[in-house]
């Protein structure tokens, strides 16, 4: 056992863990944040995703003695109801999910999408989420909320 | 009996601020903190009484129970808008408890498309019975007469003098509405009704319109709460280990190396039947990994050739359709004959996230299970047997699951939790990892087909033979209500008995074109293997629907080339039905249909070749027509769907946006299956594994869309959880006819197969 201090969403956590064990289930057992989804724990569908000093990091095959001494976000830390990001706000007024399991991956990687490039191509949207699984078949509104977010982020 | 005692209610005066804080988690999760049940036993609430549908809070809110459940299809949001409708209130004042089967009414669970078609007719009577009591009681308080009073949003006010009024909440607050409802039917097609009489659509403000779905904010601000986040008390981890190859036996397990795993509890063997448990998630997933069984090498081999097998092997049963006509007769006469085979795959369910359950056995008392089920109420039957205790011991709390689509595994999990609940006398929550949802979770069944058809002298269809071979679509029941349904429970011994032979025959789940002589016959094949197999099959969305209408779909599309009829108008020609003609002309005139017989001569380069094709499909009175446009790449042979163009009618549309989200999901799923989508297996083991062995749709494969909705209000809805996903393979198969003038055989249409194609035709 080791122990680490994760700093997650801003905050720091510190957790006794056999280093060993992957983020995701640091953060949902230990940490009680569920966002980060088990899909498939091979790193092939993303459900798991949390950024990673801002990149796309699927949590699920990542040690969590990789993690230590990063900029952790998942999900609920990009947003709030009260204070919504504009990727959350845009999914919303596309109805962009099904079940929504898939939603912590898609979203996230969104976000790192956006703050990389502010204005993709449809091309290039496809290409940011060609890693994702998601199973129900949101793709397309999905699409259209990333559009819709880069928009909102141009005009705000 | 329950609902008289006072638990319910004490129940929802302790949640009442808690409700308020979690307004956006969902509300079936919070019960099992306080518990619902009385003296150690779960007693059904009763659908006569109006109470057990509907429960005014004194806050305003309604309360409403249902044993139906979301999956994802926008059902919670569309019963919200209907109680609303009826009781004339905001949808965001409905509180929906679904599926759990100590507070809801058992409506025979999700399933069969059937949600809005038929489960949202007791819960539109029992509102509108709400509604005539509420308004009743109003007429006395307030000395008005019931006709000249109004309803709007939640305030009973006199349409002559507006102070006179009082509130829904003031009227009960928190007291049950004394009133009873008749039952009838069971299961799926059960429904009630009251005194009161539904309004008539044409009046409708709430339902027809696009209400957002009231499940989404919540997900995506990362507060739904799933039944992978639940977490009870003394919970700890298990997880499964199956057997090496198909048909295997337990013979002996070795423990040395996961015993030095921290919180390994212990290996649980019951026959076949192998599972570890450990105090973390990450120790359970170890062990199981690190797990040392020895299993026998002689299993059941699976067969090489699949459709040749299928096609040979003794049928375990056999059903014609009754004969029309004079097929034989027709033949002899025929100047052209074509004959044809398809063959659909083995396909799964591939939930995104692979299944997960909690149990809390309980030797004496109450035994819960959450569950993401679509059959809360069948599931506590199914589990009672695995355990072996009475119904009233067992309650099962819906929440909800990744995806679903018919039945997954996420009922199989529930039983794995609970069979290891048992042994180690703990909570004990399991999810399952991606091979045992991939490789092991139950399947759609695979099927060959094979038809003739005889054309006349005129050019007209004059006759069809047809035959198909299939595995039936239910070998484990969609119902798992005895314990022989779950995998872990006949991988430990006992028997399925809940298994259906399940036929498919000309016109049953494909068009039923107005041919005069038509002779069909289904065969059904016997499973591969028996008790626990990874290709036992089951009910995945539109069941067998997407196999025949691909066979039927495709077949009809050769009889129009090889008459040179245009695909469109051949369809309109054998299609009567008025609905049926118009979503096929909506479709065509939406996706600009290019009217000629296929194949497409006109190509822009002989590498990359383009088309569109057509294809029907009627699920319980839902009509679909969908046109797909394809381009064909000749060197690769990789086929990629460009656009598909959707015309859906299913009579009332309850919320269009809903609607269409539906549709896209399908229309996309549809495409995975159909291009991308089959289980692979060797001699002794499913060989799809993950989503790199079993690979789907991904952003690049996913097609434009343009669905054209055509309502009906005054036809009943009919369902849309799968109609559209029906005709999609052969409307593509039939769009690559028309680009490379080549017919494919075999779902899915791999690049491998669609140059095998080219090659043969060349």
């Amino acid at each position: 056992m080791k122990r680490e201090t994760l700093k997650i969403n801003g905050k720091p956590h510190t957790v006794d863990v056999d280093p060993d064990t992957p983020l995701l289930y640091i953060l949902r057992d230990d940490l009680g944040m569920n966002n980060p989804r088990f899909g498939c724990g091979l790193g092939q569908c993303g459900a798991c995703t949390v950024l990673l000093n801002g990149v796309a990091t699927r949590s699920c095959i990542l040690p969590v003695s990789r993690a230590a001494g990063k900029e952790i976000t998942t999900l609920e830390g990009i947003g709030t109801p009260e204070k919504p990001h504009v990727v959350q706000t845009a999914f919303i007024k596309e109805q962009a999910a099904q079940c929504g399991y898939c939603l912590n991956g898609w979203v996230l990687t969104a976000k790192a999408l956006l703050d990389k490039k502010p204005n993709p191509t449809d091309a290039e949207i496809r290409e940011a989420t060609e890693s994702l699984v998601c199973r129900c078949g949101s793709h397309n509104m999905m699409f259209a909320a990333i559009h819709r977010a880069a928009e909102m982020k141009r005009s705000a | 009996m329950f609902f008289r005692s006072s638990s319910r209610r004490d129940f929802f005066k302790q949640t009442g601020g808690l409700a308020i804080a979690f307004s956006l988690v969902d509300a079936t999760i919070v019960p099992r903190v306080f518990g619902a049940v009385e003296a150690g036993k779960v007693s059904l609430p009763d659908p006569t009484r109006l109470d057990a549908w509907l429960h005014i809070e004194k806050d305003g809110m309604v309360s409403f129970y249902t044993g139906k459940v979301e999956i994802g299809t926008g059902l919670q949001t569309a019963f919200q808008q209907i109680v609303a409708e009826e009781l004339d209130i905001s949808p965001l004042k409905v509180n929906l408890v679904q599926g759990d089967t100590a507070l809801t009414p058992d409506q025979g669970g999700t399933g069969g498309s059937t949600s809005i078609a038929i489960g949202s007719r007791p819960v539109r009577n029992a509102s509108a019975t709400a509604r005539l009591l509420l308004v009743k009681m109003a007429s006395q308080k307030l000395g008005v007469p019931a006709d000249q009073l109004d309803v709007k949003d939640g305030v009973v006010i006199a349409k002559a003098d507006a102070s006179k009024s009082i509130t829904y909440a003031a009227l009960v607050g928190g007291a049950d509405l004394n009133d009873t409802l008749k039952v009838t039917g069971a299961g799926l097609s059960n429904t009630a009704e009251g005194a009161g009489k539904p309004k008539d659509p044409s009046t409708y403000k709430v339902v027809g319109t696009s209400f957002p779905r009231v499940d989404i904010p919540a997900k995506i601000f990362g507060q739904y709460k799933w039944v992978t986040d639940v977490r009870v008390p003394g919970m700890v981890h298990g997880r499964v280990v199956r057997p090496a190859i198909v048909g295997a036996n337990f013979v002996s397990v070795d423990e040395t190396a996961v015993k030095q795993i921290p919180g390994f509890i212990q290996t649980v063997v019951k026959g076949n039947f192998v599972g570890v448990v450990a105090q973390t998630e990450w120790g359970a997933v170890r062990a199981a990994k690190e797990l040392k069984v020895t299993w026998s090498d002689t299993g059941t081999p699976l067969p090489d050739d699949l459709y040749k097998h299928m096609r040979t092997v003794t049928p375990k049963s056999t059903r014609g359709a009754a004969a029309k006509g004079d097929v034989a007769a027709a033949m002899a006469k025929a100047t052209k004959k074509i004959e044809a085979s398809y063959e659909y795959p083995f396909h799964s369910h591939a939930t995104m996230g692979p299944g997960c359950s909690v149990a809390d056995y309980q030797a004496s008392g109450v035994t819960t299970i959450w569950s993401g089920t679509q059959k809360p109420h069948a599931l506590v039957k199914g589990l009672a047997g695995v355990i072996n205790q009475p119904l009233d011991r067992v309650r099962v709390i819906w929440v909800q699951d990744a995806g679903s689509y018919g039945r997954p595994g996420h009922d199989d999990t529930a039983a794995d939790a609970l069979m290891l609940s048992q042994a180690v006398g703990k909570p004990v929550r399991v999810q399952w990892n991606r091979a045992d949802m991939t490789t092991w979770g139950a399947k759609g069944p695979a099927v060959a087909f094979d038809m003739t058809a005889a054309i006349d002298a005129n050019g007209a269809v004059s006759a069809v033979q047809f035959s198909s071979h299939a595995f039936s679509g239910a070998e484990v029941s969609y119902t798992p209500d005895s314990a022989g349904n779950f995998l872990g429970a006949q991988l430990a011994g006992v028997k399925n008995t809940t298994g259906v032979d399940e036929f498919i025959n000309w016109g049953d789940l494909s068009p039923q074109y107005a041919i005069a002589n038509i002779a069909s016959e289904s065969h059904i094949v016997p499973p591969l293997s028996l008790g626990g197999s990874p290709l036992r099959t089951t009910h995945l969305r539109d069941p067998q629907g997407p196999s025949a209408t691909f066979a039927v779909e495709s077949f009809m599309d050769e009889l129009a080339a090889a008459t040179d009829s245009d695909p469109v108008d051949f369809r309109l020609k054998y299609l009567a039905e008025p609905r049926a003609q118009a979503v096929i002309k909506a479709a065509a005139e939406k996706a600009g249909w290019d009217r000629r017989p296929s194949p497409k001569r006109a190509q822009p380069s002989a590498d990359v070749s383009t088309g569109r094709g057509i294809a029907f499909g009627n699920r319980g009175g839902t009509r679909v027509a969908i046109v797909a446009e394809v381009s064909v790449n000749h060197k690769s042979g990789a086929v990629k769907v460009t656009k598909m163009t959707c015309a859906h009618d299913c009579g009332l549309i309850v919320n269009p946006d809903g609607l269409r989200g539906m549709i896209s999901g399908n229309l996309v799923q549809g495409t995975s299956r159909a291009i991308k989508e089959e289980v692979t297996f060797d001699r002794t083991k499913v060989t799809s594994t993950d989503w790199v062995s079993y690979p789907i749709v991904r952003s690049s494969d996913v097609p434009a869309l343009d669905i054209v909705l055509l309502n009906h209000p005054e036809a009943p809805s009919t369902g849309a959880g799968e109609p559209s996903i029906r005709p999609i393979a052969a409307a593509i198969n039939n769009a690559i006819f028309d680009a490379a003038g080549v017919r494919l055989r075999q779902v899915p249409f791999t690049p491998a197969r669609v140059k095998a194609a080219l090659a043969n035709k060349a």
